[in-house]
C-alpha cells in the first residue's frame, strides 16, 4: 500500500537579519495509513517546523523546498487557494498551548460555524450547530459550551474543542504538535486516551510531534528522531527503544528518568547553531563515538538490520 | 449589571457596554460621559439652529459691536450680526466637517493598515514610508496646502483634513495587526483552512478594532482645531456660511473694542475640542486596561 504521507528531500530555511537559518535539512519521511508516527527531538530541532511545512503555514520569511505527497497529490505544487481546502479538511493540525488557539472574541459555536462555512459554503446555522454537537459528543464536551467564549473554558476543554474543530471533516491525517505539553498529567492522559479512540473511530493517521519520549513509547507505532533539522534515526517504536543505534538516540534514551535513576544523564554540549550552511554530521561536536569522516561528510540515512530501521550515521 | 458578566449568553456588545458601565463611576468613565454630553448638546444645538437661533446669522440686526446684554446675550459683531445666532449656526460646519473627515480617514487608514497582513514586504514598506511622511508633516500646514490646491467647500476641507489623519489609523492598526497576526489563534485558524478574507475580517479586525473609537475621538478633537485654523485663514468656506473659526478671523482685529465677538466663538471651539479629547482619553483608559493598570517598575531589578 502506498504511504499516506511522503516527505521527500524537504528543506526549510528562514531568512533572518543574522542570515539564513537551515531549520530543516533534506528530510525524508513516510507515514503509512493507519499508524501513528512519533517525531521526537529537543526544542528547536525543527520538529514543529516540519509539521507546519507540510501544511505550508510557516512564517513569511520561511521557504520550503522538496516534495510532500499526500494521498498521491503533491502538496508543494498546489496554489495557496487549493492548499487551503486541504487544511482542516484532509489534514488537520492541533497545537500546544490550547489556551490561546481560539479567537478570544468569538464564541465556541462561531468557531464551528466559521470552519464549516469556510469549506462548505453557506450552511444553515442550525445544520452547522448540529454537526458541531456531533463532534463535541465525540470529544466528550457538553454542548452548552457552544455558547461560551474561550476564556470561560479550561485548557483541557479548549484542546478538546480544537480537536473537535479538526474532526469536522473527518481528516485522514492529524498533525499533533505537542498536543498535551501545557496540560497537567491527568488532562494529558485524558486527551491522549481521546486521541487514541478517535484515531480508530475516525480512521486517522497521526503525526505526533513531541519532546516527550514516554508519550511516544505508549502512543506511536513508529518513531523518527530529529536532531538539528535532520532525521537521524527512524524505526519501529519497540525495537528502537530497545536497541537505539544512532549515538544521539542512545544519549536521548539514557537521559530518560525512571524510578531507579540516581544520577541524571544528559547529552553533553548544546545543539548546533542552524545559521549558515551545515557541514558534516550535525551531531559531530557532541558525539561520543565520532570518527574522522563525521567532521566533513553528512551521513545519508541507510537501512540497518532487518526491521526497517533507518539510521543516518557513519558507524553503520 | 452582574448578568452581563455571567457566563455564556451575552453578546460582545453587551460585554463592552458592561465594562463601560462598570467604569462609568471611575474618573475615566466620568470624563467620557461628560465629553459625550457636551458633544451631544452642541450637536443638538446645531441641528435645531433654525428654531433656537434668535436671529438670522447673516443679517444686520443691531448696531455693530453692541456689548452683550438684553436681547443679544453675546453682543453683536462688527457687522451688527448677532453673535449668539452665529455661534448656534456656526456649529454646523465644524461638526459636519469633523464627521466627514474622521470617517473618511477611517475608511482610508483602516483598510490600508489591514492590507499589511496580505502583503507585508515591499508594498507594506512603501506604504509605511508614504504614511510616515504625511504623519511627520505638521497637520495644519499640510491641510492648508491641500485646501489651497483643491479649493473651498465643506467637502474639500473634509478631504484635506482626512488626508492629515488617515496615517494615524494606518500606523496604529498596522502595528497592531502585525502583533495580532502572530497570535497563535490566527495560525490555528489558518491550519483549519479558514480563507484569508475570513481571517482578516473575523480574527484580525475584531482584535484590533478596540483602537478605533480612541483614535476616532482624539482625531475628531484635533480636527476641530484644524478646521478652525483653515477657516480662520480663509481657506475654508465660501462667504456667508457662519463658522466659528471664520468669525474669529472676521473680528479678532477689533478685540480691544468688542472682545465678545472673538471670545465666544473661541470659547466654543475650546469646549468642543476639550469634550472630544475627554471622550478619547477616557475611552483609551477604559478600552486599554493594561495601560491603566500598568504597575510601576520594580525597584532595583532582579
Amino acid at each position: 500500500m502506498k504511504p499516506l504521507l511522503e516527505v521527500e528531500d524537504l528543506s526549510v530555511t528562514f531568512e533572518t537579519e543574522a542570515g539564513r537559518v537551515h531549520a530543516i535539512h533534506h528530510v525524508n519521511l513516510e507515514l503509512t495509513r493507519g499508524i501513528t508516527l512519533g517525531l521526537v527531538g529537543e526544542s528547536g530541532c525543527g520538529k514543529s517546523t516540519l509539521g507546519r511545512a507540510i501544511l505550508r503555514i510557516l512564517a513569511e520569511n520561511g521557504a520550503v523546498t522538496g516534495r510532500v505527497r499526500f494521498d498521491g497529490r503533491d502538496l508543494m505544487g498546489l496554489k495557496e487557494k487549493e492548499l487551503r481546502t486541504i487544511r482542516g479538511r484532509n489534514i488537520a493540525m492541533i497545537f500546544q498551548d490550547p489556551a490561546t488557539r481560539l479567537n478570544p472574541l468569538m464564541r465556541i459555536r462561531d468557531h464551528f460555524i466559521d470552519t464549516l462555512r469556510s469549506h462548505e459554503g453557506e450552511i444553515e446555522t442550525k445544520d452547522a450547530l448540529e454537526r458541531a454537537r456531533g463532534v463535541l459528543a465525540d470529544v466528550r464536551v457538553p454542548v452548552d459550551r457552544l455558547a461560551m467564549y474561550p476564556h470561560e473554558l479550561s485548557g483541557g476543554m479548549r484542546q478538546r474543542i480544537m480537536i473537535a474543530l479538526s474532526l469536522l471533516f473527518h481528516p485522514t491525517l492529524l498533525l499533533a504538535d505537542e498536543p498535551t505539553t501545557s496540560l497537567d498529567v491527568i488532562i494529558e492522559a485524558q486527551i491522549l486516551d481521546l486521541l487514541r479512540n478517535l484515531m480508530h473511530s475516525y480512521d486517522m493517521s497521526v503525526l505526533l510531534i513531541t519532546h516527550n519520549l514516554g508519550l511516544v513509547a505508549q502512543f506511536a507505532d513508529r518513531v523518527a528522531v530529529m536532531y538539528a533539522g535532520e532525521i537521524v534515526e527512524e524505526g519501529e517504536t519497540v525495537s528502537l527503544f530497545q536497541e537505539p543505534k544512532h549515538p544521539y538516540t542512545q544519549g536521548l534514551l539514557r537521559s530518560v528518568i525512571d524510578l531507579e535513576t540516581t544520577q541524571l544523564y544528559s547529552v553533553p554540549g548544546t545543539p548546533p547553531d542552524l545559521l549558515g550552511e551545515p557541514k558534516g554530521c550535525p551531531f559531530y561536536p557532541r558525539c561520543n563515538q565520532r570518527i574522522e569522516i563525521c567532521k566533513t561528510v553528512d551521513p545519508t540515512p541507510k537501512t540497518v538490520g532487518d526491521d526497517g530501521r533507518r539510521v543516518a550515521c557513519h558507524l553503520y | 449589571m452582574a448578568t452581563i458578566y455571567a457566563r455564556g449568553r451575552t453578546s460582545m456588545a453587551g460585554r463592552l457596554l458592561g465594562t463601560f458601565w462598570k467604569q462609568s463611576r471611575t474618573g475615566a468613565g466620568i470624563a467620557v460621559w461628560a465629553g459625550i454630553l457636551v458633544v451631544l448638546a452642541i450637536l443638538v444645538m446645531a441641528i435645531l439652529a433654525p428654531w433656537i437661533a434668535p436671529f438670522d446669522p447673516n443679517v444686520k440686526v443691531a448696531n455693530p459691536e453692541t456689548p452683550p446684554g438684553g436681547s443679544f446675550p453675546m453682543g453683536t459683531d462688527r457687522s451688527g450680526q448677532d453673535v449668539l445666532s452665529r455661534i448656534i449656526w456656526g456649529a454646523r460646519v465644524p461638526l459636519s466637517i469633523v464627521a466627514v473627515s474622521t470617517i473618511l480617514s477611517l475608511v482610508i487608514g483602516l483598510p490600508l493598515g489591514l492590507f499589511f497582513w496580505y502583503k507585508g514586504g515591499r508594498a507594506d514598506r512603501l506604504l509605511v514610508l508614504v504614511m510616515d511622511s504625511v504623519y511627520a508633516f505638521p497637520g495644519l500646514l499640510l491641510a492648508i496646502t491641500i485646501a489651497a490646491v483643491i479649493g473651498r467647500g465643506i467637502l474639500n476641507i473634509s478631504v484635506a483634513i482626512a488626508v492629515v489623519y488617515a496615517p494615524t489609523y494606518f500606523r496604529v492598526i498596522r502595528n497592531h495587526v502585525s502583533s495580532v497576526k502572530q497570535q497563535t489563534y490566527v495560525e490555528a485558524a489558518t491550519a483549519l483552512g479558514i480563507p484569508r478574507g475570513g481571517i482578516i475580517s473575523r480574527y484580525i479586525l475584531p482584535n484590533v478594532s478596540q483602537n478605533v473609537p480612541v483614535i476616532f475621538s482624539i482625531n475628531a478633537a484635533d480636527a476641530i482645531l484644524t478646521e478652525a485654523g483653515l477657516t480662520f485663514l480663509g481657506l475654508g468656506l465660501p462667504p456667508g456660511i457662519p463658522d466659528w473659526g471664520f468669525d474669529i478671523s472676521l473680528n479678532w482685529q477689533r478685540f480691544d473694542y468688542s472682545w465678545w465677538a472673538t471670545f465666544y466663538p473661541g470659547l466654543f471651539i475650546l469646549i468642543l475640542a476639550t469634550a472630544l479629547t475627554f471622550v478619547g482619553e477616557g475611552l483609551n483608559d477604559i478600552l486599554n486596561p493594561l495601560l491603566r493598570k500598568r504597575a510601576p517598575p520594580p525597584a532595583g531589578g532582579a
